[in-house]
């Protein structure tokens, strides 16, 4: 077979590549679209789950999804940011900084379920807490870090260093600068970064499994006290999120009509997870332009 | 509070901000307490905090972890080379129970590599087909496809190997469905956009030079693509694979709902099996905290701990030899 | 040509003025850079209400040297100088000084023009907001004063809260003098100021300059000898690290003592 041949049938191949993993995502968002769209109404979003009975919707997982990723943000986030300003802006090259980025690298890589196993050990039996939406939130926290450290130091880094001197040579302090120059710049990276990380953060489940737990507890939306037992808004409660669910009725569940109750929950999980990544496409393609176009 | 005060209208010198200049030289420029440093300070301790939280949380994770992993072989005297070795897993047997890990051990690695296997030639063949096929559209086409493929989150991939491919392989293929083979397929197509997308970025940043040499010299683009380009960035291609097989070790909870679960080792693609993940997801619920069976399972967690760690030390290895 | 044959006004020389006073006094200043000596053990006097131009060809220490008089050279990683330069008889180079305060006093203007992505009026006020001045009406004041003595004024008091990036390269330059004169400083330092401009915004820069020296010592780094020529009084010509020659302007441009002065001045390097 001489070149010319094998370089067309190389080229077939690798068309025919690219074929198949057009299919494959084709293939999944189709199955889970198409079957799980019929499954959502409005009932099934408001509706109490069932662990025994067919019909349950999953009102109460859609809240603890949304409400856990909340709370993770909103410890992860001022975490992360102070992470990154840290080493993008006073980190000195040595050893130290080494060790940080090593420890953002390990915390990178652990696997969810054993980021999972250290919530549990950590913040559901050591502490006496039991399943909360607190544990869950903590242990996310640590899958979570490392793409905001990062996201938010290389931010920094690309604001211009004229921008950074020229708020110095004005006699303006380091940390100043920081919070009312440097910061205001980055922030739409951040932001970006911070609204895909929660679409990341929306879908995951082995880390929570054993933090958040696989229950909820009876709760009253009209309640709004925090402190109350019955109140949505407490944090330390179970909490069963929308992917928990899925792999709780696959796995453990004796509903009847766990083909639906599952695609239906996927096909919400999915539609989320593509509205928080157009969304951060969205907002800093406008604040990109807002930045640029001020001509 | 600073020494920068404007004062009204100075009719002396018909000017207005005459009186900082009074204050002597040494009082304005030199370090005291009074001057706005304490904010700066505050700063800085609060960012050195957020590092201090990361350096803490990885080391209490080490910690942790590891004492209670150790737990089963220092208080519950399991042997360590039984718990590796045998693949008889029996542990809640009253009168002889056993803690072979094996079949798991066995599990994880199995699909861990088959999975590489099926996820490197086509996510390399991505890549390639992005950066040199059709370096114009291609990327426009297969980019927001990998991004996408990111986004489904590992329960659906479960749900859908599940519902989809463990009748299909059931009916077409063989054995129960639930099977190597399953979790193989699951874990391909989860691994595959990591690795795609390190295996494009490995390809973009070949020097041009490299390409225009190989076409002056009258090779066919496949060529080019066999001979010069794929040696050339093997190094990182490398990696890509190293990172899609780490993350595949330590998947658990997509693999959990197609693979089936038994305790003995596998003797083929079509049977059903378990990992190390796998059977921490099942089991950590129902056995109680402190037991023997619950601590056997921390100390599986203990192998995906030291597992990680190993990946990130082939990954840095990979990545220095690539800068000779 | 705008410039070249625009007259400046000459000092009389009977009119007594703050000249030949002293504010800056550098005394066998050394600046490294790791191992590395960029600024080889000068010395030099600048004095008050003057315009000091500092030229030589590129990489030569002249802008180290610059910058070490603010202390910016502390934010770059194993920049190191040692000597003195006395500033109302303190060693600025002290690690006693408060170089925030020390920067309010010796303000600096880039090369490439660095208005803040703000308002006009924003940019001006950011850092007075800081020093503690927080009255709109005496913000207001420091605006417009700032801006008028920047001869920016006429052309923006109608848009002072649109963004300082709508304007002009040399508009945003004079914006960026403006609001370092807002801080009152004692000493300007201007590095290469207009050689990111046009010609036209480049004379308006320099008439600036000119007038800005009657109430700031200035000090510019230029690699644009005419435009040392055209508005210094004395300057300086630095080569590898090292002054060679530091005297009037009208001696160093017409009979310089040096033969390596005479020969980048005739433009034989550099």
């Amino acid at each position: 077979m001489n070149s010319k041949s094998a370089d067309r049938i190389a080229s077939g191949i690798f068309y025919l590549i690219a074929l198949i993993i057009i299919l494959i995502l084709v293939g999944l968002f189709y199955y889970i679209l198409f079957n799980g769209l019929k499954n959502i109404s409005l009932h099934f979003l408001t509706a109490p789950s069932s662990n025994i009975m067919a019909g349950g919707g999953i009102r109460d997982q859609l809240f603890n999804s949304f409400y856990v990723l909340f709370i993770t943000m909103l410890i992860a986030v001022p975490l992360g940011i102070g992470g990154g300003i840290y080493m993008a802006e006073y980190a000195k090259p040595g050893k130290v900084t080494d060790i940080i980025r090593s420890c953002v690298e390990v915390l990178a890589s652990l696997p969810s379920i054993v980021i999972g196993m250290f919530g549990l050990l950590m913040f559901v039996n050591l502490t006496g807490w039991g399943y909360t939406i607190l544990g869950g939130a903590l242990a996310l926290t640590v899958f979570n870090l490392p793409v905001i450290v990062r996201v938010s130091e290389d931010a920094i880094r690309s604001v211009p260093r004229e921008l950074k001197e020229a708020s110095l040579a004005l006699g303006i302090t380091h940390w100043h600068t920081i919070k009312t120059v440097i910061l205001p710049s980055a922030f739409p990276s951040i932001l970006t970064g911070i609204i895909l990380a929660s679409g990341r953060v929306f879908g995951e489940a082995a880390a929570l499994i054993f933090t958040a737990g696989l229950s909820t507890p009876r709760l009253d939306y009209a309640n709004w006290n925090p402190f109350s037992a019955t109140s949505p808004l407490n944090i330390f409660r179970p909490a069963e999120t929308l992917a928990v669910h899925i792999w709780s009725v696959n796995t453990q569940g004796l509903i009847p009509d766990v083909e639906e109750v599952s695609s239906g929950a996927a096909a919400v999980l999915i539609i989320s997870v593509l509205i928080f990544n157009l969304l951060a496409r969205w907002i800093g393609s406008m604040i990109h332009r807002k930045i640029t176009a001020t001509k | 509070m600073s020494e920068y005060t404007f004062t009204p209208y100075n009719v002396i010198r018909g000017d207005w901000c005459i009186m900082e200049k009074m204050v002597s030289a040494k009082d304005r420029l030199l370090k005291s307490g009074n001057n706005r440093m304490d904010g700066e300070l505050r700063g800085k301790i609060l960012v050195i905090l957020c590092a201090v939280i990361m350096i803490s949380a990885t080391i209490a994770i080490t910690i942790f972890l590891g004492t209670k992993g150790l737990q089963s072989f220092i208080k519950n005297g399991v042997s360590l080379i039984e718990f590796i070795t045998s693949t008889n897993w029996n542990p809640t047997n009253q009168a002889k129970p056993e803690y072979g890990t094996l079949p798991f051990i066995f599990g994880s690695f199995a699909v861990t590599f088959l999975s590489a296997l099926v996820a490197a030639p086509l996510g390399i063949g991505g890549a390639i087909f992005m950066t040199e096929i059709a370096p114009s559209w291609g990327r426009n086409i297969l980019q927001p496809v990998i991004e996408l493929l990111v986004g489904i989150p590992s329960v659906v991939y479960g749900f859908i190997g599940l519902s989809v491919l463990v009748p299909f392989i059931r009916e077409n293929v063989g054995g129960l469905g639930f099977s190597l083979l399953s979790g193989t397929i699951v874990l391909s197509v989860m691994i595959l956009p990591t690795v795609t997308t390190i295996a494009t970025d490995s390809m973009s940043s070949l020097p041009k030079t490299l390409r225009e040499g190989s076409y002056a010299l009258g090779a066919t683009r496949w060529q080019t693509i066999r001979k010069v380009l794929i040696p050339a960035a093997l190094p990182t291609l490398l990696t890509a694979i190293v990172l899609g097989m780490a993350r595949a070790f330590g998947e658990a909870l997509a693999v959990q709902m197609v693979i089936g679960n038994v305790k003995d080792l596998p003797s083929s693609l079509l049977d059903a099996s378990a990992t190390l993940t796998t059977i921490i997801t099942l089991n950590m619920g129902h056995t109680t905290y402190g037991s023997v069976e619950n601590n056997t399972l921390w100390s599986m967690g203990l192998i995906l701990l030291v597992m990680s760690f190993a990946f990130i030390l082939l990954i840095r290895y990979l990545s220095s030899r690539r800068k000779m | 040509m705008v410039t070249a044959t625009k007259e400046r006004p000459v000092e009389s020389k009977t009119v007594p003025s703050n000249r030949n006073q002293t504010i800056l006094n550098v005394k066998n200043l050394e600046i490294f850079y790791g191992e590395k000596r960029a600024v080889n053990g000068i010395s030099m006097a600048i004095e008050k209400n003057s315009v000091t131009a500092l030229i030589g060809p590129s990489g030569c220490g002249k802008s180290t040297f610059l910058r070490s008089i603010n202390r910016m050279n502390d934010l770059i990683p194993g920049a190191r100088a040692e000597g003195e330069i006395i500033y109302e008889d303190l060693n600025i180079l002290s690690e006693q000084i408060n170089v925030v305060a020390l920067r309010k006093e010796i303000g600096m203007v880039f090369q490439k023009p660095n208005p803040f992505p703000k308002s006009i009026y924003e940019n001006i006020t950011h850092a007075l907001k800081f020093a503690g001045i927080k009255k709109k009406s005496e913000l207001d004041k420091v605006v417009e004063e700032s801006l008028q003595k920047a001869a920016l004024w006429e052309e923006v008091k109608d848009r002072l809260y649109k963004s300082a990036l709508s304007l002009s390269g040399g508009q945003q330059q004079r914006l960026c003098i403006a609001r370092t004169i807002a801080m009152k400083p004692t000493v300007m330092l201007l590095d290469e100021p207009s050689s990111a401009l046009d010609p036209i915004s480049n004379g308006k820069v320099e008439d600036l300059i000119v007038e800005l020296k009657k109430d700031y010592s200035i000090i510019i780094v230029t690699h644009n000898m005419q435009q040392a020529s055209r508005i210094s009084d004395k300057t300086a010509f630095f080569l590898s690290g090292d002054i060679i020659e530091y005297d009037l302007t009208e001696k160093i441009f017409t009979n310089p003592s040096m033969k390596k002065t005479e020969e980048y001045i005739s433009g034989r390097f550099g």
